[in-house]
């Protein structure tokens, strides 16, 4: 089934991507704000997170129930929905991993950069099957300008 | 006696778009299980094969996670809430 692309500002993917550089080479996380409708899904602000997984940080990251709440209370604060999450591949590509893959629920989307060296290289969104079997490739479109809706 | 469980986001697909529904539960335990019998879809997004919830799924009861009450079997009063919350887990996925 084809789906809308996401879109984001450019300057928002300029800031995943600053995040992700600034923790390498441990995984950077956060959440992405946005709107989400029948025909689109955007992008409209970001929500840096810690990477709780203090125990192995270069290739895990967590965000904690109580973060994710304060993910939904910022979204709700700024009259928008809470519409996935953010976070680095240091030195690995931009695919999600089988451990991905285990904590993921669908709907949320899923974007990932990859930082090679300690550089911002390519960058992906996934969103989960329904039957969570698989993730489908979510075709990312960057914008100029925000959405008229922020 | 009756409960609001609130569902995130990600989960409304499975329950015909309803941000919230009301079950008649007297333990956490209870209401999960009434609401994953009236929407079967929901039982794989929170549980996982061995029938334990999964790692990431989180549940409070108003605004206490019952990891620090009596998880499951949490008790219920009338008009509780019960939300469930992801925590969001992932990574490259091979040694460091």
């Amino acid at each position: 089934m084809s789906r809308a692309p996401l879109k984001i500002h450019d300057e928002l993917m300029r800031r995943i991507h600053a995040h992700g550089v600034e923790t390498y080479p441990h995984e950077c996380c956060g959440a992405l704000l946005g709107r989400d409708g029948d025909e689109s899904r955007e992008v409209l602000d970001l929500l840096p997170l810690a990477n709780r997984r203090d125990d192995s940080p270069r290739n895990r990251f967590e965000v904690t129930a109580d973060d994710v709440r304060l993910a939904e209370k910022t979204a709700r604060e700024k009259r928008i929905e809470l519409i996935g999450w953010y976070h680095s591949h240091p030195d690995s590509p931009a695919r999600p991993s089988e451990f991905d893959r285990e904590h993921a629920w669908p709907w949320y989307s899923y974007i990932i950069v990859s930082v090679q060296k300690g550089e911002a290289r390519d960058t992906t969104s996934w969103r989960l099957h329904d039957d969570r079997a698989a993730y489908d490739a979510e075709e990312i479109e960057t914008v100029a300008h925000p959405a008229s809706i922020k | 006696m009756a409960v609001k469980v609130i569902i995130p986001t990600p989960l409304r697909a499975y329950t015909g778009r309803k941000e919230a529904v009301e079950v008649q539960a007297a333990t956490v335990a209870e209401a999960l299980s009434a609401l994953t019998n009236q929407y079967g879809e929901l039982k794989k997004h929170l549980f996982a094969d061995d029938g334990r919830l999964r790692s990431f799924v989180n549940v409070y009861v108003n605004d206490e996670d019952i990891r620090y009450l009596q998880k499951d079997q949490t008790g219920l009063r009338e008009g509780d809430t019960v939300s469930i919350v992801p925590s969001i887990a992932g990574g490259a996925g091979r040694a460091a």
